[in-house]
């Protein structure tokens, strides 16, 4: 990255601003996920809906910086690391959208289960779960207010920890819905809510690879690690 | 993993060097204008020359046509070769080197003479048209690749200066490309001009890298983005980076680059 400033300083306080936006945009999903499992595992139908509510600011939010980037691609030009930065700042707020969805699409199936009874011994797990997505989020919103790809690097490998954890509680709710089948309503909800939280993890390591490509000119290429391993479940 | 190649013919094997320049030193008396550039000028291809005011970018350029001959305290050492020939040996007829590489310049500079006139000019003190009919299609040929023939064809005979800007200076590479050169240098060709005009010699210097290899030097870098194949960065008098257009303004190697193009060096 570049150190010093622009001769223009109303193009690097632009570029400044856009750079804000993406990281209150990227601590809003992130908080919005802790919310929603908080709201899953306390059973409370309340801060579920405030989740809901709370993604339509998150919508607004992508629509904001696709606007800033959108203008400062017009207005200024931008070349080589400014170039790279504006472009992965719209990627990054349309991955950041998506995690979003995939938080509200939990709360709403928080709402549902209210009316049934949560398996408690879930919680932990889908907690575990979602703390080492939330701290990818986090990881990626350092890596990109820093331009480290090497922190990039690390969150892309952490992404396996959350695939074989999935992969784990997959295994885990099917020997439930085997147990009963009538917990197979409720476990379906819980395979699509840790499938959503595996989701928004993706979603953090395609940032990190935008991240990667503003560090370093050149886009990601080592291969993703791959440890989901549930489409080979019979 | 799929790769994409901007620029498919930049295979090694068939992508060929019109010049090749080597070591070249540039100075105005004890001012050290040009240090040590080495260079090669692909062809049929557009190379932009690209830097802040006074990095050399416009010396470099006349040492091709040795336009800096005209300049008494000027001193070039170091090798440009044309075609594998160098073009300061001794023998070197300068008038037959200028034949081959022609020039356009910053503001446009038609002869006060006719449209017509204008281009045959050249044609016959180089004594490549043998008579009348052949010099008249040589005329036409050259408005019609230079993008001009449709808006002058009824008016050959009015002064090239009664044109417009962007009109002078399509006469002008018009001009340029009677003599049939090898390759044309333009140095800032559209500084002087609207952006339509503008718009209209780019699209013309895109259609003429099939017969011509361009040098073109522009203080505008996103000219250079948007009509060049490879970019050369000068500052100070040295080449920071040369490479392709496309690699150049999105991920420079060189800080310096890095910080011209991003606006952060005058």
């Amino acid at each position: 990255m570049v150190n010093n400033q622009h001769i223009v300083t109303a193009y690097d306080d632009e570029l400044a601003t856009l750079d804000r936006m993406v990281a209150e945009m990227g601590g809003r999903v992130e908080q919005l996920l802790s919310e929603a499992v908080s709201g899953l595992v306390r059973s409370d139908p309340e801060t579920a809906k405030a989740v809901v509510d709370e993604d339509k600011n998150i919508d607004q939010l992508e629509l904001d910086i696709n606007q800033q980037a959108t203008q400062l691609l017009a207005l200024r030009q931008p070349m080589a690391a400014d170039l790279r930065a504006v472009v992965a700042s719209l990627k990054i707020a349309n991955d950041l959208e998506r995690m979003g969805d995939y938080s509200k699409n939990i709360a709403k199936r928080t709402i549902t289960l209210s009316n049934t009874s949560f398996m408690p011994f879930m919680s932990r797990s889908i907690e575990s779960i979602s703390r080492m997505v939330e701290e990818m989020i986090g990881g990626v919103l350092d890596a990109f207010r820093k331009r480290d790809s090497e922190v990039a690097c690390e969150i892309i490998a952490r992404d396996e920890n959350v695939d074989q954890l999935y992969t784990s509680l997959f295994r885990e709710i099917l020997t439930y819905m085997m147990e009963d089948p009538r917990n197979i309503t409720v476990c379906t909800h819980y395979l699509f809510i840790i499938k959503n939280i595996e989701r928004i993890g993706d979603h953090a390591t395609n940032i990190a690879e935008q991240i990667y490509y503003v560090a370093e000119g050149v886009p990601y290429e080592d291969g993703h690690p791959y440890a989901d391993e549930t489409s080979n479940i019979t | 993993m799929v790769t994409y190649t901007v620029n498919e013919d930049n295979n090694p094997d068939t992508v060929k060097a019109k010049i090749i320049v080597d070591k070249v030193s540039v100075a105005y008396g004890d001012h050290l204008a040009l240090n040590d550039i080495a260079l090669d000028i692909i062809s049929n291809k557009v190379t932009a020359l690209i830097g802040p005011s006074g990095c050399g970018k416009t010396t470099f350029l006349r040492c091709i046509n040795r336009m800096n001959d005209l300049i008494g305290s000027c001193k070039v050492t170091g090798s440009i070769l044309l075609d594998g020939y160098d073009i300061y040996a001794p023998e070197v007829d300068v008038e037959v080197l200028r034949r081959k590489v022609g020039m356009v310049f910053q503001k446009p500079n038609p002869f006060p003479k006719s449209i017509y006139d204008n281009i045959a000019y050249g044609v016959k003190i180089h004594g490549l048209a043998s008579d009348k009919e052949e010099l008249d299609a040589i005329v036409e040929q050259s408005l019609v690749r230079a993008g001009l023939f449709e808006e002058v064809a009824d008016r050959l005979d009015v002064s090239g200066t009664s044109l417009s800007g962007g009109q002078q200076q399509r006469l002008c590479i018009a001009r340029a490309i009677a003599i049939s050169p090898d390759v044309i240098l333009m140095d800032e060709p559209c500084s002087a001009l609207d952006p339509i005009a503008t718009a209209k010699i780019e699209e013309l210097i895109h259609e003429l890298k099939e017969r011509y290899t361009i040098v073109i030097v522009t203080h505008s870098m996103q000219q250079a983005a948007r009509v060049s194949d490879y970019t050369a960065f000068f500052h100070e008098g040295d080449l920071v980076e040369k490479g392709e257009t496309s690699a150049l303004f999105t991920n420079p190697n060189d800080k310096r680059t890095e910080a011209y193009i991003t606006g952060r060096i005058g």
